[in-house]
């Protein structure tokens, strides 16, 4: 899309959005917010930078493999909280054992918790919107 | 009167309803999966509205709040609202599988193939 | 006053899942739902929910609007056929519904303090929350620690949609052999 309007109203929305999507994700100990809603801000903005600049271009700034393996790593992470648990002498998913003092236990748990779900929630949401957007475009050539 | 204690209740049995409606009366698959996304969010009135408290606050503990609305379905609901995308993205790339193999997206039409094919393969 | 609120936005939605019943074009149904979204999204915020109530905005008026978008562009179908005689369909979704709201009628009302849902272990969750998670959002709370099990759970619904819509829709590189 050529519209200057579109462009420079991108440019300066979509950081505001990333570091909304950072606040929401930090935040959401202390007010409305959390992994999910951080993870669809995040994906949002990415997504209308596809919109706006093209999608070649947000494939050259977020790249497919980047994505995939973000899908994949959030749920690791968040497994990986939960084996963290018995390795340091708990039950699956324990968090006061993560620490001497059980709250700040509590307190790594759910930061590492959260930031696996918003991994995982925005790679998802990206890699749809680049396989929607992408299909129609590049026709096989024909045999 | 009993619609003031429970229009929550009707309004969202209203909204599942019309998302049921449109999911059975309907031929074009996308439509059906609007209905069907109306259907499930009609759930999410109908599992938070018993927790709302009046003269309550949404459930972060303040300084000097005494009533905090129940904090329970909310939690219920945000996996259903994340759940919900999940099958609507699904659907949407089965639907775009079918257009790619069928040719069109409304119902009878497909059924209609189907059926030819398997005439065909009976002879 | 909560009642008003709750009971307008009620209205209104109802009013854009009847038209979206019986709108015709496709793109025009796409919008109606991400105004259905938005609209949801308010209820919820009216009813002491701001959590859920940003997820449903961002989720249902933002990733589904354009979900439903990119699909409507490549299914290339935009007007539905008329609507033929659906008298059975409305029979049968008046009976449930009639037979749904008998089933609510044993449902707690609006507002009530004394409803079970407010006296199994939420008092729990809410004196005991900030003391033993140290967060003070009790819903972040339950969600990530009392009711990790779910998250995980969910998360894993989500990475296994994703890996199905790219089991889906994943085309195969140009210069492989094709079979």
């Amino acid at each position: 899309m050529n519209d200057v309007i579109l462009r420079v109203v991108a440019k300066r929305l979509i950081p505001l959005a990333l570091l909304f999507a950072l606040y929401v994700q930090f935040h959401g100990d202390f007010g409305p917010g959390g992994g999910f809603q951080a993870g669809v801000i995040a994906a949002a903005a990415m997504i209308f930078y596809g919109l706006i600049y093209g999608l070649p271009e947000a494939r050259r700034v977020v790249p497919d493999r980047v994505v995939e393996v973000m899908v994949a790593l959030g749920v690791l992470l968040y497994a990986g909280v939960g084996v963290a648990g018995i390795v340091l002498g708990g039950n699956y998913l324990d968090y006061f054992v993560l620490h001497a003092n059980p709250v700040e236990g509590q307190h790594r748990g759910i930061f590492w918790v959260e930031a696996g779900v918003a991994i995982t929630v925005s790679g998802v949401m990206l890699k749809v919107f680049y396989l929607f957007a992408g299909r129609g475009r590049e026709e096989p050539p024909e045999p | 009167m009993i619609a003031a204690s429970h229009f929550a209740y009707w309004g969202a049995v209203f909204l599942m309803m019309a998302g049921l409606y449109i999911v059975i009366a309907r031929n074009n698959l996308v439509k059906k999966l609007v209905g069907l996304g109306i259907l499930q969010s009609s759930v999410y009135i109908l599992y938070v509205a018993p927790g709302k408290l009046t003269g309550g606050t949404s459930p972060i503990i303040a300084a000097g709040v005494q009533l905090y609305s129940n904090p329970l379905p909310h939690v219920l609901i945000l996996t259903a609202i994340v759940v919900g995308v999940a099958t609507l993205a699904l659907g949407l790339a089965i639907v775009v599988r079918i257009r790619e193999a069928y040719g069109t997206v409304e119902e009878d039409e497909i059924l209609r193939a189907d059926a030819d094919v398997e005439r065909k393969q009976a002879e | 006053m909560d009642i008003v609120i709750v009971a307008t936005l009620l209205a209104l939605m109802a009013a854009i899942a009847v038209a979206i019943a019986r709108h015709r074009n496709l793109f025009g149904v796409v919008v109606l739902f991400g105004a259905y979204s938005f609209l949801m999204a308010t209820t919820l915020a009216a009813l002491d929910a701001p959590d859920v109530a940003m997820t449903e905005a961002a989720v249902g008026a933002g990733i589904s609007t354009v979900l439903m978008l990119g699909a409507l562009h490549l299914v290339r179908s935009l007007e539905v056929k008329p609507a033929q005689g659906a008298i059975v369909p409305l029979v049968v979704v008046v009976l449930v519904g009639a037979l749904i709201v008998y089933g609510t009628l044993g449902l707690p009302s609006f507002s009530d303090p004394h409803a079970p849902i407010h006296t199994h272990v939420v008092p729990r969750y809410l004196q005991e929350g900030l003391k033993e998670t140290g967060v003070p959002n009790i819903v972040t709370a339950v969600l990530a620690s009392y009711r990790g099990y779910d998250t995980l759970g969910e998360t894993t619904v989500v990475f296994t949609a994703g890996i199905g819509v790219i089991a889906l829709l994943r085309r195969r590189r140009s210069n492989e052999p094709r079979a």
